[in-house]
């Protein structure tokens, strides 16, 4: 077993067992975390190039530490910085990367399917960082990879998602893969942001927020996109915190081994109160530890040529 | 691609006998058991240094502190080979700094295996000293690495292959040399 794939552009079309595969390899890599030293020199010599066309913090230093823990050389560019600002087209820019040899590129972008269109052009491994309204397969990974730490088999569990669905690549990565590894998916939010039609994912949608955390053994709370002014079905901060924000109250009707988990970074006392937030069912730092880990992986994965090549024991 | 099995080089009595007295050359070159850690290699060697282990409380009445490397994540060969699904984990006893590793594998070939050991363990800490210890070693070097303790010396021709069969993964012990064909 192996990713039998070029890139990685989102867990829809991802199987059940490369998605166990690449957390397998990511719990191997935890393990390096707690060593005097911190790397392994298993991607010398290869350059992996971090392409930001979004502002991102912790996702593109979740990837850097990824790369320089597996011992790449790393360039970053982010859009204030690159050729875009003179209007060159992302094709001109990727072409440019490809002449300069690079081995694989990282991209997070505004557009959906920009990801897509880059490995389609590049003759090198794509992992998507996040596009547009799509998909981010990291994230979707690292939440799933936290949930399995605690749940163990996610068949029949039960995983409620709050927030802005319809315009949350972070949803909608947990739903396909949540959904291949056999969980129970909710989700929950204003009508204005979680439309009727997100059913077709295969989950079940659910209004009201104590009716859909009930029986849920994770909520994975989203963050409320204030820069983006949130869209226009964003009912006010206010309003929001009352009706969908995780508080205390909504915590105390939880089962009681359920937990908390949130992509970050938090807008406290609107989508999560600050009390849950520092309380001790979350489990958010996790979260953090193991998106190093699954992109470790990841980028380790995409990296082999023919992994049929390597007879069993016969290692020399 | 099969594996034909052409002569068995070490049964299992053999494979004890040989294990015992490179315990008893383990113990004199380190005058006992102070500061001894034994070190598995994945996946084969980790069995290995279990019965060395043994072998040395056999003797001594001391059960020396034992571990596994994985040495996936540093080898020199990641282009060609691609990346091995089988990773295993590193498993390190105790701090390795100031003691003497005895490092384990089944077969000693090319020696880019133990290279990759090696960092592996520098990565943990600093022993005193490493010594090697190999239940076969078949020659055709590759680097300038040489084990201190050897069950077998079995000279091979580098179509053979050499397969240590351990209880643990094989249900019996012992060595063969064979070939691979259609490969």
């Amino acid at each position: 077993m192996s990713l039998k794939r070029k890139d990685v552009l989102g867990l829809e079309d991802m199987a059940a067992e490369e998605i166990l595969l690449v957390l397998d390899i990511a719990s191997q890599f935890r393990a390096v975390f707690d060593r005097p030293v911190r790397s392994v020199p298993i991607m010398r010599g290869r350059t992996v190039v971090n392409f930001f066309h979004e502002p991102s913090t912790r996702t593109r230093i979740s990837f850097e530490l990824a790369e320089k823990r597996l011992s790449a050389d790393i360039v970053n560019f982010s859009v204030a910085t690159s050729s875009f600002t003179k209007g060159e087209t992302l094709r001109d820019t990727a072409e440019n990367l490809q002449a300069m040899k690079i081995d694989m590129l990282v991209v997070r972008h505004k557009s959906s399917g920009s990801a897509q269109y880059l490995a389609r052009v590049l003759k090198c491994p794509v992992i998507n960082a996040g596009d547009g309204c799509h998909e981010h397969p990291t994230q979707g990974l690292l939440d799933i990879m936290t949930m399995r730490q605690r749940l163990g088999d996610l068949r029949g569990k039960r995983v409620t998602i709050i927030g802005d669905i319809a315009h949350s690549r972070v949803a909608r990565s947990n739903i396909w893969g949540l959904g291949k590894l056999g969980a129970e998916v909710t989700v929950c939010g204003p009508p204005t942001m979680v439309p009727a039609s997100v059913a077709r994912l295969g989950v079940k949608v659910e209004y009201d927020l104590k009716r859909a955390v009930a029986k849920a053994d994770v909520l994975n709370i989203l963050r409320i996109q204030l820069e983006r002014g949130a869209g226009s079905g964003f009912p006010g901060n206010r309003e929001y915190h009352r009706m969908y924000g995780v508080t205390e109250d909504v915590v105390r009707t939880l089962k009681p081994e359920a937990f908390i988990m949130h992509p970050g970074p938090m807008n406290r006392n609107v989508e999560i109160a600050s009390e849950v937030a520092d309380g001790p069912r979350q489990v958010i730092l996790d979260q953090v530890a193991n998106g190093v880990a699954v992109r470790m992986a990841l980028i380790y994965l995409l990296s082999g040529g023919d992994p049929g090549a390597l007879a069993p024991g016969e290692a020399a | 691609m099969s594996f034909i099995e052409k002569a068995v080089i070490m049964n299992q009595d053999e494979v004890t006998r040989a294990i015992k007295r490179m315990a008893h050359e383990v113990l004199e070159a380190n005058n006992g058991t102070s500061d001894l850690v034994i070190l598995g290699i994945q996946r084969r060697g980790v069995p290995l240094a279990g019965l060395l282990q043994e072998a040395i409380k056999g003797v001594e009445k001391v059960s020396v502190p034992s571990g596994a490397i994985d040495i996936t994540f540093y080898r020199d060969d990641l282009s060609k080979l691609g990346p091995s699904p089988r990773v295993a984990t590193t498993e390190m006893p105790l701090d390795v700094t100031d003691k003497v590793v005895i490092l384990v594998d089944d077969v000693l070939y090319t020696g880019r295996t133990v290279r990759a050991a090696l960092d592996v363990i520098m990565d943990w800490g600093r022993p005193r000293a490493i010594q090697l210890a190999v239940l076969v070693d078949r020659g055709h070097r590759e680097l300038p690495i040489r084990p201190d303790y050897v069950g077998k010396n079995v000279p091979t021709s580098q179509k053979e292959v050499i397969k240590v069969k351990v209880m643990e993964y094989d249900g019996k012990q012992e060595v063969v040399v064979g070939e691979v064909q259609g490969g």
